[in-house]
């Protein structure tokens, strides 16, 4: 039997040690003289989160598949066990061999917010790697860097030896061989490097040198290594269908976030909402076919013994096949005891009905994402959603017997105008007066109504990637402009209204869109003993402010100013498809309210056709 | 719709016993959809599978005795059950008996759970179970005068509030054998004493300092009293003096 890293001593003092011990049912064991690379998966946040996480278990089972890699994971260690290893120098291990991180030939890091990234310093440390990557040597695992925040990967530059953009189920067997390949020619890890930068999509960091103008933005982002690609072009599944799936996910002990099989319909988005930085990135839509998410959904209950399913996607609604399969779901599994989860579905007829059968009405609510509170805001985002369209959907929920709706919203959008600020309430307000025009016999009880609204931060290949936010303060004053509203409305006892700090905001602002010279505020900001920031109560903003201010860094540098049409930005070098030049026009357009129509309605030339797959393929063999 | 009840017996070994007694309650209900066990499920909205567990084991300890009783929808073979749920488990539980049981609630029902044994090992260090070390030469002529006592008052503490507690009516047995100290003692929903509580009391006793004495607690087994009507079938029984008197009890392994 394996032996764990940890004591026992230690495992019975810190909480939920189940997090560290590894042997959850489908966990992979290999031997390990047996293959040739050991790849170390990391979720920089907890057990709990990690695990929850569908693009780990979609690499961990592609890794596994090849017999010469063995693919483990890794999470970061919660507060109390941090504190432990550090005082006994204990080095950070992964789950399966418990075997310590350092020893391995990959670290791959996945990067899903800005928060995390004190966190993967954290790893690092913990893992005894030279936090600089320009201070590894062949000795310690080559750390690379993937997932969403990678599309503009400069503040964390100087971590990662390498960066990986795009769908991770392309080029990482290619990577893999030329590792192979430069280990049997007795190569360096400078050699390696070099052979990884001439694969598509891996971005070797180290590679490239940035001038700055006299008014702190980039003069010059150029290649330094004759083998540097100037541009670095996004990986992308063309099928989503023939490709990788864990049909048999690794099943945790302890209650984790997304305890469920999570069966992912689409990958990319074909509303151009302009906030939405997933729906750029991902571009164009691609479906699974709904056969294979069948025989998936089999498959996946049959080995994990989960007893929930939910379906994943961008917009679910958008899913052309997502009538046929939600049936199925109901038919073959309801009987069986399994919870069947649909989020992300637009309120109408059919999605009503469906959710009337798979959740209990009386205690589910339902969600809404107008985004914005006065038409004018949502023409700006794009949001493609009409009033009339939310209260329609409320109307036909409130008749099908629901009282609770939740709405999401954003406070901060570019040319946001007290007015906007209020319709937010209004709206609200006008919802729950669609509740109460129904007979009070007919009426369950009083409606609720749950209004948060979070700080807009402008995301990199977004058309709002030129807009400016704004001060801590002045976001304070526009959700208290929505609070006093609220207290206006008519029907003020049935509304609530939370919203998001301000001060993670200003933060995650900066990270979004900053440069490669943020990494010393990181740095900063993790020896002052920032960690785990995504979590209320770690978060600690003054200690943040200082790793600012000890680093003479001006957050009023990439958070204030509105940008200009040809500033060059940090991640102009990787190209998504989708042009700057489109990108421009979408801003323009937004400025002027003008909406853009979605990728099935008419082809907005964003320029992601050049990829040949998903919704533009399928978009034009439809018209021909 | 159950048409039986059936006891389900497992071991608890290895880095399993970091797993808190819920987690391992969803663990089984997991494991059951995995072994396709064709087990009931109660009505209403939002089914769930009929399913209960006889006795919280405390995370760290170790077990040979674990039930959980569930209802049945559809025959299965026993062998066959247990041969399917082995399949699927994880290293470090493991399923050694799968008993029918009878319908009446006086069998069932895990309010029967009545005792239960351990094994106590002293080890070399709290770092590992695995190292143990013989205990003290002294401890048996101490341990009888820690029985001999009127009472053994102790310092219970919940989660709410702290009272003091004579266990000494709990401890049915406390023996020192070659291979540990063995307890017997009362559990279930009546009257329920963990073994950490009695050699804390023991270890204060002597006037020992408790963190230079680790200990490693075994579950052996869990029984229920036997009463007359019992059908035992030759199973052995322990016989105990308890607070009412000398009882005789019966594993719930054997309980037909």
């Amino acid at each position: 039997m394996r032996k764990p890293a940890l004591n026992d001593e230690i495992l019975l003092k810190i909480e939920k040690p189940a997090r560290y011990i590894g042997n959850e049912v489908n966990s992979v064991m290999k031997d390990k003289d047996k293959i040739d690379i050991r790849f170390a998966m990391c979720f920089p946040d907890v057990y709990e989160i990690g695990m929850s996480h569908l693009g780990i278990q979609i690499l961990y089972d592609m890794f596994n598949r090849r017999e010469d890699i063995w693919c483990e994971r890794v999470y970061s260690p919660w507060v109390d066990l941090d504190e432990i290893m550090r005082e006994e120098q204990i080095p950070l291990f992964a789950l399966e061999s418990q075997d310590p991180i350092r020893d391995f030939d990959f670290l791959g890091i996945t990067i899903q917010y800005e928060m995390c990234y004190t966190n993967i310093l954290q790893i690092l440390d913990l893992s005894q790697i030279p936090l600089s990557a320009r201070d590894r040597d062949d000795s310690v695992p080559i750390v690379i860097g993937g997932g969403p925040c990678t599309y503009n990967p400069e503040p964390l530059a100087e971590f990662f030896d390498l960066f990986y953009i795009g769908d991770g189920e392309t080029v990482y067997g290619q990577l893999m061989d030329a590792y192979k390949e430069n280990r049997h020619n007795g190569g360096s890890r400078k050699d390696f490097l070099e052979m990884a930068a001439q694969i598509e999509g891996i971005y070797v960091p180290g590679f490239y040198d940035v001038t700055y103008k006299e008014d702190g933005t980039i003069a010059s982002f150029i290649p330094v290594n004759p083998h540097a690609k100037p541009a670095i072009r996004k990986q992308m599944v063309k099928n989503l269908t023939d490709t990788y799936y864990p049909k048999a996910p690794v099943v945790p002990f302890i209650k984790v976030t997304q305890d469920r099989i999570v069966l992912e319909i689409q990958r990319g988005c074909i509303r151009g909402c302009r906030f939405c930085q997933a729906g750029m990135l991902y571009r164009p839509t691609r479906e699974r076919d709904v056969e294979t998410l069948k025989e998936y959904a089999y498959q996946m209950l049959k080995n994990t013994g989960h007893e929930e399913i939910s379906l994943s996607s961008l917009s679910s609604s958008d899913y052309s096949q997502l009538k046929e399969l939600v049936t199925f779901l109901i038919e073959e599994f309801k009987g069986e005891g399994i919870n069947i989860c649909l989020p992300s579905l637009r309120i109408d007829a059919f999605s009503l009905d469906v959710m009337g059968k798979v959740q209990d009405i009386r205690k589910s609510s339902l969600t809404f994402a107008p985004e914005a509170g006065s038409q004018r805001m949502r023409d700006v985002i794009n949001k493609g959603l009409t009033e009339e369209m939310i209260l329609d959907g409320a109307g036909q929920a409130f008749e099908g017997g629901w009282n609770k709706v939740k709405l999401y919203f954003m406070l901060g959008l570019p040319t946001e105008t007290e007015e906007d600020m209020k319709e937010i309430p209004r709206l609200a307000d006008r919802i729950a007066r669609r509740y109460y025009e129904i007979p009070k016999e007919e009426r369950n009880g009083k409606c609720q109504i749950t209004t948060s609204t979070s700080f807009f931060i402008p995301k990199p290949f977004t058309p709002f990637q030129w807009a400016k936010m704004y001060s801590n303060d002045e976001y304070i004053a526009r959700a208290a402009v929505v609070k006093h509203e609220f207290q206006e409305q008519l029907n003020r006892k049935s509304l609530k209204y939370h919203w998001h700090d301000a001060e993670v905001t200003v933060l995650e602002g900066v990270f979004a869109r900053g440069d490669r010279r943020l990494s010393k505020v990181i740095l900063a900001a993790y020896r002052l003993g920032c960690l785990y920031d995504s979590w209320t109560e770690n978060f600690d903003n003054e200690k943040w402010m200082r790793a600012f201010a000890d680093t003479g860094t001006d957050i009023g540098f990439y958070n204030l100013r509105e940008r200009d049409k040809d500033e060059i930005f940090p991640w102009d070098f990787i190209d998504i498809g989708v042009t700057k030049k489109f990108l421009y026009q979408e801003w323009q357009r937004a400025l002027k309210g003008e909406v853009t129509p979605n990728c099935r309605e008419k082809c907005s030339g964003c320029g992601v056709m050049k990829y040949e797959g998903g919704v533009c393929v399928v978009h034009n063999e439809g018209k021909n | 719709m159950s048409i039986m009840k059936a006891r389900i017996k497992f071991r608890k070994f290895g880095v399993m016993r970091f797993i808190g007694h819920l987690d391992v309650m969803r663990y089984f209900q997991k494991a059951m959809r995995r072994a396709e066990i064709p087990i009931a499920f109660t009505g209403g909205y939002s089914p769930h599978m009929i399913m209960s567990f006889a006795q919280p084991l405390g995370v760290g300890v170790t077990s040979d005795g674990e039930y959980l009783d569930i209802e049945l929808r559809e025959e299965i073979a026993p062998d066959r059950a247990v041969r399917q749920l082995n399949e699927v488990m994880a290293e470090g539980i493991e399923v050694v008996g799968f008993n029918r049981i009878p319908d009446d609630k006086k069998s069932s029902g895990m309010t029967i759970v009545a005792a239960a044994s351990y094994r106590v090992t002293l080890l070399e260090s709290a770092r590992s179970a695995d190292i143990t070390r013989a205990f003290p030469a002294s401890w048996k002529a101490k341990m009888e005068e820690f029985l001999g006592q009127e009472s053994i008052v102790v310092l219970k503490k919940t989660k709410r509030s702290e009272a003091e507690v004579d266990i000494k009516p709990m401890i049915y047995l406390m023996d020192m054998e070659e291979d540990g100290i063995h307890l017997f003692l009362a559990a279930g929903s009546e009257q329920n004493l963990k073994p950490d509580l009695v050699m804390r009391a023991f270890v204060e006793f002597m006037e020992e300092d408790i963190d230079s004495v680790p200990f490693h607690y075994h579950r052996i087994d869990v029984y229920a009293r036997k009463t007359k009507e019992m059908e035992t079938s030759g199973a052995s029984c322990i016989e105990a003096a308890t607070g009412r008197g000398n009882c005789k009890f019966i594993s719930l392994g054997e309980l037909r």
